[in-house]
């Protein structure tokens, strides 16, 4: 909680949210606020506020935490050379419980309470889309880390953007060409019953009847479901393959059960490294794993051929060769989606250079500067790879990893290009009003 | 897949899901019909077994089994213990009083969840099995484990329905459930009696979380869904009677298993509802439940 806010502030808040907002919402509102003024005239030496909202409890914790030490890698890597316009960079942290509304909650806290310059770091899809409101009301620029299409759907506002980590329907459409020539044309897809799975179920299917494929089965399973052997039977025996994408905090169970329906048997298996983030694919039961593919942001297991930016961006995040915690071998991270916040943070950086960003009031031209980026060569701040990232839809393209189980360890065998996922659209944030 | 084998599989399920199910609810409804208290930290109970069986059985290396039995003895010993403390601290002060003892184990739901989230965080964690055998059917494979759960829970039901039924302290239990008021005039230290029983309905709970949890995961958020559907088991039984929570944790168990595979598991839990629904309208006291005097 901040201490710095006074008290008719605060009634106003508790009277009624539209009040509080009307009372901020606009800059030149906010600077006659009591208690802003400092960050209003920000010296240099202020530090840019930035408000995490992270998934500490609830089912995103893994990823929350891995979320928070990423963050605070980069956080400190930027600090360290010089900061953003030479201002530290100063990260507040809120939990959100992977609730999408707490989530918005939080936003309002970040603005009102924290008076942060902008908020960033959201990953589960429900809270994005709960959220995103919010920040469009409180006009704060809100950078996400969901990897979820709502945002290139348009369904957003034009202060949302996701300029670290590439959409589920690029990450379909690219992985869906090497599916159906390596592991099988028929396929079922198990995926979680809500908004991010719903755009696997959505984006996967006709990526893949563009190469000759089918979806000839579609399991959806509630996230918080605990035990699964009972869906599976739903799986056609003529399937090639399981195209599998699990979350929340059963994901282990999920495949442990697969393999005990399964034994070493049944179709061949592609999932996302969501159904394993967190979980050592050497965990008891998941024997049967060896040989099967998954799609991975960035790879987990250090490979032979990484680059000195990747090596370089693992020592500073503390991952040892196995993608575990360098203090605890037994904590392991979430690889394929964590390096988003580094890069997230990087552009933020990058475009509050670009826009010479000075405190609240140039929020408008923040976004602007992130809208006119386009393309972001592979580098310490984007260890993953290369990158274009579309103004118009507020999305960033990458490329994607397919590895393969060997060893109990995952060896990347496939690395798509940027345009195997880019897809049309008509969406253009650029055309609404800031 | 074949209806024969379908059903096989939608039945081992249920059945898992009826033995796990019958064992939290017995610990509630041995609670409500002693002691008269909707303890709504039921499913905290279960969680805490869960949380508490991750801890013990990873501090003991070795074969998983060494640490699985070591978690089956004391994680329902500590929860027991933890249960008898706050009936001492929360229960007896209010004296029992319905109202206010919902109100005080809400409060204890939320105070447990929220030191489970302090001390052992807000991971899932899994619990090894004390075996890993894959029994292979003709059409699918199921985990042999599963099998072990629902032998268990049936031993625990037995030596529970034992105890109940064929000791003194059963007994005892048995005269302050019938009437409170005559059995403290016949000399039986009620007091004492209530404290046992909430100890023994939380260890109840917690047999079952430690039994579950290597087929699941210990998660701080995991007592939500053992408390609801233990409420509509013991609705549906009728509060107190050891016999209407087994046929109706049979009952909710294998549908849920048969629905779940054959519809889909939100049809299931619909179909729980509503049988709860029309058991309060046409027999309030439940299937097996006596009206209260």
């Amino acid at each position: 909680m901040s201490g710095k806010l006074n008290s008719s502030f605060l009634t106003g808040n508790a009277l009624s949210r539209r009040d509080a907002l009307k009372g901020i919402g606009a800059a030149a509102a906010m600077t006659t606020a009591p208690g802003f003024v400092r960050y209003a005239q920000s010296q240099p030496s202020t530090p840019i506020r930035i408000g995490f909202q992270a998934h500490r409890t609830g089912i995103g914790a893994a990823y929350g935490r891995w979320y928070e030490r990423t963050t605070a890698a980069a956080v400190k890597l930027i600090n360290d050379g010089g900061g953003i316009n030479g201002r530290p960079v100063e990260i507040i942290t809120e939990d959100d419980g992977t609730d999408a509304a707490r989530g918005a909650e939080v936003v309002e806290k970040f603005a009102n309470q924290h008076h942060v310059d902008i908020v960033y770091g959201t990953l589960f899809s429900h809270v994005v889309v709960g959220s995103a409101p919010a920040a469009g009301e409180l006009k704060i620029p809100y950078y996400v880390v969901s990897e979820g299409y709502h945002v290139a759907s348009g369904q957003m506002n034009r202060w949302v953007l996701q300029p670290g980590i590439t959409d589920v329907r690029a990450q379909c459409h690219a992985v869906a060409p090497w599916i159906s020539q390596n592991v099988g044309k028929k396929v079922t897809m198990i995926y979680p019953d809500y908004a991010f799975g719903h755009d696997h179920r959505d984006f996967f299917a006709p990526a893949i009847e563009a190469q000759g494929g089918e979806v000839i089965a579609k399991i959806a399973i509630p996230p918080t479901e605990t035990t699964f052997t009972r869906y599976l039977p739903q799986i056609p025996p003529q399937t090639d393959v399981i195209y599998h994408v699990m979350v929340g905090p059963a994901v282990l169970t999920f495949v442990k059960e697969l393999g005990e329906f399964y034994g070493g048997g049944g179709p061949k298996l592609f999932g996302f490294i969501d159904s394993l983030e967190a979980v050592d694919l050497r965990s008891p039961g998941l024997e049967f794993l060896e040989g099967s593919h998954f799609w991975e942001g960035m790879a987990r297991y250090r490979q032979t051929d990484a680059s000195e930016h990747e090596i370089a961006y693992r020592d500073t995040v503390g991952l040892d060769d196995n993608g575990a915690s360098v203090n605890d071998k037994r904590d392991v991270s979430t690889a394929g989606h964590m390096f988003g916040c580094w890069e997230t943070l990087h552009v933020i950086k990058q475009a509050m250079e670009a826009a010479d960003y000075k405190g609240p009031e140039d929020r408008a031209r923040l976004v602007e500067a992130t809208e006119a980026i386009s393309e972001l060569p592979e580098s310490l701040a984007h260890p993953q790879g290369d990158k274009i990232f579309d103004g118009k839809v507020h999305q960033v393209f990458g490329r994607q990893n397919i590895s393969l189980v060997e060893n109990g360890t995952l060896k990347v065998v496939h690395r798509t290009s940027i345009e195997d996922g880019r897809y049309e659209s008509d969406t253009d944030y650029t055309t609404q009003p800031l | 897949m074949a209806f024969g084998p379908y059903f096989l599989l939608a039945t081992l399920e249920g059945l898992v899901t009826a033995s796990i199910l019958a064992l939290t609810a017995l610990g509630l409804s041995l609670v409500f019909g002693v002691m008269r208290v909707v303890n709504v930290a039921h499913g905290e109970f279960f969680m805490l077994g869960a949380v508490l069986a991750w801890a013990v059985s990873t501090a003991f290396a070795g074969h998983p089994a060494i640490g699985f039995s070591a978690a089956l003895l004391v994680a329902p010993l500590v929860v027991g213990g933890a249960a008898f403390l706050s009936e001492r601290l929360v229960l007896r002060r209010l004296d029992y009083n319905p109202e206010a003892t919902i109100v005080a184990t809400i409060g204890m739901l939320y105070i447990i969840q929220q030191l489970a989230l302090t001390f052992y965080g807000a991971d899932a964690r899994p619990v090894q099995a004390p075996f890993n055998v894959r029994i292979q059917l003709p059409w699918f494979g199921y985990s042999g484990y599963k099998l072990f759960v629902i032998a268990a829970a049936i031993i625990v039901m037995l030596g529970t329905w034992l105890l109940l039924t064929r000791t003194k302290i059963g007994l005892i239990m048995r005269a302050t459930q019938y009437d409170r008021e005559t059995a403290q005039a016949f000399g039986i230290p009620v007091d004492r009696v209530y404290g046992g029983v909430f100890a023994l309905g939380a260890m109840l709970a917690a047999v079952a979380a430690v039994l579950v949890v290597p087929t699941q995961q210990a998660h701080y958020l995991m007592g939500r869904d053992p408390l609801l559907l233990s409420f509509i088991v013991v609705i549906i039984g009728g509060l107190g009677s050891l016999r209407g929570t087994l046929v109706a944790a049979l009952i909710v168990g294998l549908s849920d298993g048969i629905i779940s595979v054959f519809f889909s598991p939100t049809l299931a839990k619909m179909l729980a509802t509503a049988l709860v629904a029309l058991v309060l309208v046409f027999r309030p006291q439940g299937l097996f439940g006596v009206r209260t005097r």
